[in-house]
C-alpha cells in the first residue's frame, strides 16, 4: 500500500550551487555549424580474419593486438632507411599529446568564459593567447609620437600602417574644397529629405535580401534534419494506433 | 567532470567524481558527527545516537578534533570537502558551555548556518527499553510551538532540523514503512526533541489505530549562540535551476474547489448530421416515411 507524497512545501537550501552550462568546445561549435551529428557506434565489429564478432577496442580487439603487429609497410614516398615502428610510435605519442592539449585548451576556454577575465594587460604575462598578443602588438605600434608611421616592421607584416583617417567611416571632406560639389550634395540631401517616397539604397537592400535567404536556408536545413530524425524514429517503433478526433 | 584538469584514469574514480559534482537533482545530504577536543560522555553518547538515527547518511568521526567552529571554520570545511558532507554536528564540553552541540549546514563546502545548542537532559537509545525501528527509516517530523514560526532564529533552526533529519526525498512512500516520528517542541525558550515509534493497531475500519510508543533518543535543548547566513547568501543557496520546475500542462486548469477543468479544441461540426445512439422506438415507420417523401421511394425496388 503506497501513498503519493505531495510536492515539498518548504524550500530547503541546496548542497552545492546548480551546475553551470558549459560553453561548447571548438569541435562542438564546428559540428553545429556544419550540421554534423553524432553517430552511435556499435560495440562489436566483424573481424574477417578471426571470422567472429570482436570488440572495437580493448582486450581481443578486431584488428588484432597492436603491440604484436610484426609488419609495418613502408609508405610510398617515405625514406627507406626510416624505422617505421618508431615512426608509428612517435605519431601515436604526438596524437595523444595534441588531444591532451586540445582538451586543456577547451577547459581553459570554458573556465575563462565562466569567470569574466579583466581587460588584457599591455605588458607580456606568460599566459596570453594569440589574439590577445596581436591586439597588444597593434596598440603598442600605434602608441608612438608619430602614431606608428616609422616603426620597424617584421618581414611578413603589412607595409602601410593603419590609416590615419581611421578607415572608411571616419573620412571627412576638407573644409574649403570643391564648393560646387558641396552645393550639389547639400541640394540632393534636401531633395531626399523633402520627398515623400523613401530613398532606396540598392546595395544595402540586396545584401539584406541575400542574408535573409542564407538564414532561411540554414534554418530549413536544420529543420529538415530534425524532421528526418523524428520520422525515422517513429517508423522504427511498432505502429501505435493514434486515435484521430473527428 | 568537464572541469577536471586531471582526467580520472579508472571508471571507479570517474564514478566517484561524478557523484560529488554539482547536479540538477542532488544527492541526499550526508552528516558528519565530530567530537571536539574536550567532549564528555554525554555529548559522545548524543553523537552516537544521532549517528544511529541517521545511518547510512552520516559519518561518525572517532578521534577528537581540537577546533572551535565559531572562531575558525576552515577545519570543518576541509572535512566537508574530503567526506562530501554538507551537514555537521559538533559536540564539545567546557565550563562556560557544558554539553555543547553545534548543528550546521554547508553550501558549496562553506559554512552556511550554525546554531549552538546546549543539552540539558538526554535519554539515550539504550536507556529506553523498547523495540526500535530498523536503520534507515525515513522519519516523520513534527514541529510544535509557535516560536518556530515567529522567531527568525527558530525558523532557521526548524529548517536546519528538517534538512538534517529528512533523509532521502521520495515521490511516494509505503504506508507500512512510516514507523518513526521525531517530535520537536519549542516552549519557554527550550526545545524538546522526542522520538516515537508508530504502532499500527487493528481497528474496526480499514484505517488502523495509531499508537505512539516512546523510543529512541530524547533531548532537552536550549539555544545558545547562532551564526546564520546573510540574507543574500541564503537566497543564493535556495535558488533552484529552472529545469527542475514542474512543467505546466496546457489546457488543464484547476478551480478553487479542487475541480480539474480541461479544454478540448474541436473542428466545426454540423449538428444535423451527428451520429447519435439508435433508439429503435424512435425509428420512423415506413408509413410515416412515405407520407413525408410524397410518394417517391428512395430505395430501388427489388426486381423479382
Amino acid at each position: 500500500l503506497v501513498a503519493r507524497l505531495p510536492e515539498p512545501a518548504c524550500r530547503l537550501p541546496r548542497e552545492k550551487p546548480p551546475p553551470r552550462p558549459r560553453p561548447p568546445t571548438r569541435w562542438e561549435q564546428f559540428a553545429r555549424l556544419k550540421g554534423i551529428r553524432r553517430r552511435k557506434k556499435t560495440s562489436l565489429v566483424w573481424d574477417e580474419q578471426a571470422k567472429e564478432w570482436r570488440r572495437r577496442w580493448g582486450y581481443r580487439r578486431a584488428g588484432g593486438d597492436p603491440a604484436r603487429a610484426w609488419l609495418a609497410e613502408v609508405p610510398e614516398g617515405a625514406d627507406p632507411e626510416e624505422d617505421q615502428f618508431a615512426r608509428l610510435r612517435r605519431e601515436k605519442r604526438e596524437r595523444v599529446a595534441r588531444n591532451e592539449l586540445n582538451r586543456l585548451r577547451n577547459l581553459a576556454r570554458a573556465h575563462r568564459a565562466g569567470t569574466a577575465v579583466p581587460a588584457a594587460p599591455l605588458h607580456p604575462t606568460g599566459h596570453q593567447s594569440r589574439e590577445e598578443l596581436g591586439h597588444v602588438a597593434r596598440v603598442a605600434r600605434v602608441s608612438t609620437a608619430s602614431l606608428g608611421r616609422f616603426q620597424p616592421r617584421l618581414p611578413k607584416e603589412p607595409a602601410e600602417p593603419p590609416s590615419r583617417s581611421g578607415g572608411r567611416k571616419r573620412r571627412f571632406e576638407p573644409l574649403l574644397g570643391n564648393l560646387a560639389a558641396e552645393r550639389s550634395r547639400q541640394l540632393q540631401l534636401l531633395r531626399d529629405m523633402g520627398s515623400k517616397k523613401p530613398v532606396l539604397d540598392i546595395t544595402r537592400a540586396v545584401n539584406k535580401q541575400l542574408r535573409q535567404e542564407e538564414a532561411e536556408a540554414a534554418a530549413n536545413k536544420g529543420k529538415k534534419q530534425s524532421q528526418r530524425g523524428k520520422r525515422g524514429r517513429r517508423q522504427q517503433r511498432p505502429g501505435r494506433s493514434g486515435k484521430k478526433s473527428g | 567532470l568537464i572541469y577536471c584538469y586531471r582526467k580520472p584514469k579508472t571508471k571507479r574514480a570517474k564514478r566517484f567524481l561524478e557523484k560529488r559534482e554539482p547536479k540538477l537533482k542532488e544527492n541526499t545530504k550526508n552528516a558528519m558527527l565530530i567530537k571536539g577536543g574536550n567532549a564528555n560522555l554525554t555529548v559522545t553518547e548524543v553523537l552516537k545516537d544521532i549517528y544511529a538515527v541517521k545511518k547510512p547518511f552520516a559519518v561518525l568521526y572517532k578521534k577528537k578534533n581540537i577546533t572551535r567552529p565559531f572562531e575558525d571554520q576552515t577545519s570543518l570545511e576541509f572535512f566537508s570537502k574530503k567526506s562530501d558532507c554538507s551537514l555537521f554536528l559538533f559536540g564539545s564540553h567546557n565550563k562556560k558551555r557544558p554539553n555543547n552541540l553545534i548543528i550546521g549546514r554547508m553550501f558549496d563546502y562553506h559554512v552556511l548556518d550554525m546554531i549552538e545548542l546546549g543539552v540539558e537532559k538526554f535519554v539515550s537509545l539504550k536507556d529506553v527499553k523498547n523495540s526500535k525501528c530498523p536503520e534507515g527509516t525515513k522519519p516523520m517530523l513534527i514541529f510544535a510551538g509557535d516560536m518556530f514560526e515567529v522567531n527568525e532564529e527558530y525558523r532557521r533552526l526548524k529548517s536546519l532540523l528538517i534538512d538534517f533529519f529528512r533523509g532521502p526525498t521520495v515521490p511516494s512512500i509505503r504506508l507500512a514503512g512510516l514507523e518513526y516520528v521525531l517530535h520537536f517542541t519549542a516552549v519557554d525558550g527550550k526545545i524538546y526533541m522526542r522520538s516515537y515509534k508508530v504502532l499500527l493497531k487493528k481497528s474496526g475500519c480499514k484505517i488502523p489505530r495509531i499508537e505512539l510508543e516512546e523510543m529512541g533518543p530524547s533531548l532537552d535543548l536550549v539555544m545558545r549562540r547562532t551564526h546564520l547566513a546573510s540574507d543574500d547568501l541564503y537566497k543564493l543557496s535556495l535558488k533552484q535551476p529552472k529545469a527542475l520546475k514542474p512543467k505546466k500542462k496546457k489546457n488543464i486548469s484547476h478551480d478553487v474547489f479542487g475541480t480539474t477543468y480541461g479544454r478540448i479544441h474541436m473542428q466545426k461540426q454540423d449538428l444535423g448530421k451527428l451520429q447519435t445512439r439508435k433508439m429503435k422506438g424512435l425509428k420512423k415507420r415506413p408509413a410515416e416515411k412515405s407520407a413525408e417523401d410524397g410518394g417517391v421511394s428512395p430505395k430501388k425496388s427489388k426486381s423479382a
